[in-house]
């Protein structure tokens, strides 16, 4: 049994305020007993704690289970991050023993450390942004230029008492310039600290989110693209430029492709041909990625899709009902997708099943295609797309996959990277 | 004291106020208003110190400071950089580059008397 369940018990006995002896006496045990139960000095026994747990109107598995599994581990991390390896201050062998007594101050402390982190992402990319920000250092560039000259210029007028007349109206007009452009710079810093704070209150954390959020909005199809018409409007309104440059990029996408696999004709060779992209492919005479992006983004289609770049990183997500994807950073190492990017114009088909998920399974269909905009002479792109279909079966062998190491519970997974926020499972290494 | 001051920056008004300054405490001084041709500039005019702008439209500080230091007949020339507040790592390569003196914008006009006098007697 844990050491967590003495705590929990005195916890829980001085909260309804009964008396050590008249909960031991209730219970059919001696007092002194209790007392070394509730120090975790003697293990309790199942009938004895069921009937502790009777007499302090509570379920067993609240004394018992590790309901705060989540908060161990993200107290773990919260002591390893402060202490660093050499010198751990908190007392880490006692951190049960503190989640039982002090619940809430425990979820404050994780909540606390959690917030830390974030803070910590959230200043990383600001400080990326004014470094290498060009609009930032430009205006910024512009207004030391003319406080600079403005300061020297002035300085010499009010310090040199025999400067003559032609000098000093030549400075008089320089003031006169540079005052006007440092106004100038400085409407353009406020304009750009303006409009960057619009975005924050637009809830802009990514126009990666903005962009699937607006294309989630639509049921992941353009409807007016399939008669030839025109998005724009509907592009216009994402809050960000960013995010509207993406849906421009994939408007144009999706365009090539419904001139390519015409929705009636596409939506016949899919029923005749077993939703195979590879063989739809062929019917048409075009490339595989067209296909599964067609397929997954059909009217109502179940269909999930994700496309990679040649980085890994997601470019393209639609989530399958109960196939979580993650919302940034990177996926499972283990997902057929990046098989595929690493084998290139070869067709990678599994069978797969969610961890922690009940035996949901998936039949996923990945194929990489590279490209080579630039001719022989640049470089070579690759995309890889990984289309999740929902499979009714599930008794085949199938490889156990998860959504983002940060959330998946399977333990002992060898391609762990990061600890997980939903279990105690740890790295492979 | 006197001397030949040559002056690389792109602000026509910086570059006024700091010739009207150093004139006036008895410099010679030329301007000239980007880094193209600086080498045969100096090579012609053997000024006594360069007074270098880190940020020019053309061409980089930097690249003119090796420029000079690679030169046998420039290489101990002494180089004064001005450069503005916040271009840290800039001022550092600058540094490694052989620069002998860095002035931030905005200075204060004696700071930057001061700064040339004291690289002239050096």
């Amino acid at each position: 049994m844990r050491a967590l369940t003495g705590a929990r018990l005195r916890e829980r006995r001085l909260a309804l305020g009964v008396r050590q002896a008249d909960a031991a006496r209730a219970a059919g045990i001696s007092a002194s007993y209790l007392n070394l139960i509730e120090h975790d000095r003697r293990p309790v026994g199942a009938q004895v704690l069921a009937r502790l747990a009777e007499v302090l109107g509570v379920g067993v598995e609240t004394l018992e289970e590790g309901a705060e599994a989540g908060l161990i581990v993200a107290l773990r991390a919260a002591a390893g991050e402060v202490a660093g390896a050499s010198a751990n201050i908190a007392e880490v062998d006692r951190l049960e023993d503190f989640i039982g007594r002090f619940p809430g101050w425990a979820a404050v402390l994780a909540q606390t450390h959690q917030r830390a982190g974030q803070l910590e992402r959230a200043v990383a990319a600001l400080n990326d942004r004014i470094t290498h920000d060009p609009h930032l250092s430009q205006a910024l560039h512009e207004v030391l230029s003319a406080v600079s000259s403005v300061r020297s210029t002035a300085a010499i007028l009010a310090e040199t008492e025999d400067i003559a007349p032609e000098w000093r109206a030549r400075f008089h007009g320089n003031l006169h310039e540079d005052s006007e452009r440092l106004a100038l710079g400085a409407e353009a810093l406020v304009a750009y600290l303006d409009g960057s704070e619009a975005a924050e209150e637009a809830g802009a954390a990514a126009p990666q989110e903005l962009f699937d959020d607006w294309l989630a909005a639509r049921g992941w199809h353009l409807a007016a693209l399939e008669g030839g018409g025109d998005i724009e409007a509907e592009i216009a309104a994402l809050p960000s430029l960013a995010a509207q440059g993406l849906a421009r990029d994939w408007a144009r996408v999706a365009a090539g492709d419904v001139a390519v696999l015409p929705l009636t004709a596409f939506q016949t060779a899919v029923a005749e041909l077993e939703a195979d992209p590879a063989r739809i492919a062929a019917r048409f005479g075009c490339g595989i990625l067209p296909v599964m992006r067609r397929m997954a983004t059909l009217p109502a289609a179940d269909a999930g899709l994700v496309i990679c770049d040649a980085s890994g990183t997601l470019i393209f997500r639609k989530p399958a009902a109960g196939f979580a994807l993650p919302r940034f950073g990177a996926a499972c190492a283990l997902w057929p997708l990046y098989t595929a990017l690493s084998r290139p114009m070869e067709a990678v088909a599994a069978q797969l099943e969610l961890a922690g998920r009940g035996g949901q399974h998936w039949r996923a269909l990945a194929y990489c295609q590279p490209e080579l905009p630039q001719g022989f002479g640049g470089p070579q792109l690759r995309y890889a797309a990984m289309l999740l279909l929902p499979e009714a079966g599930g008794a085949l062998a199938a490889l156990r996959v998860g959504s983002t190491c940060r959330i998946c519970p399977e333990t002992g997974c060898p391609a762990r990277r990061e600890a997980s926020i939903v279990t105690g499972a740890g790295f492979g290494f | 004291m006197s001397g030949h001051v040559l002056l690389i920056e792109d602000e026509p008004n910086i570059a006024e106020a700091i010739r009207f300054l150093l004139q006036r405490d008895g410099w010679q001084v030329s301007t000239l208003a980007e880094g193209k041709g600086v080498e045969a500039f100096v090579a012609n005019t053997r000024p006594d110190l360069v007074i270098l702008d880190l940020m020019l439209p053309d061409r980089s500080g930097l690249e003119i400071l090796a420029a000079l230091r690679a030169d046998p007949l420039t290489e101990t020339l002494p180089v004064m950089m001005l450069t503005a507040k916040g271009q840290g790592r800039d001022r550092e390569a600058a540094e490694r580059a052989g620069a002998d003196l860095f002035m931030a914008k905005p200075f204060s006009n004696a700071e930057i008397v001061a700064a040339v006098r004291s690289l002239m007697r050096d």
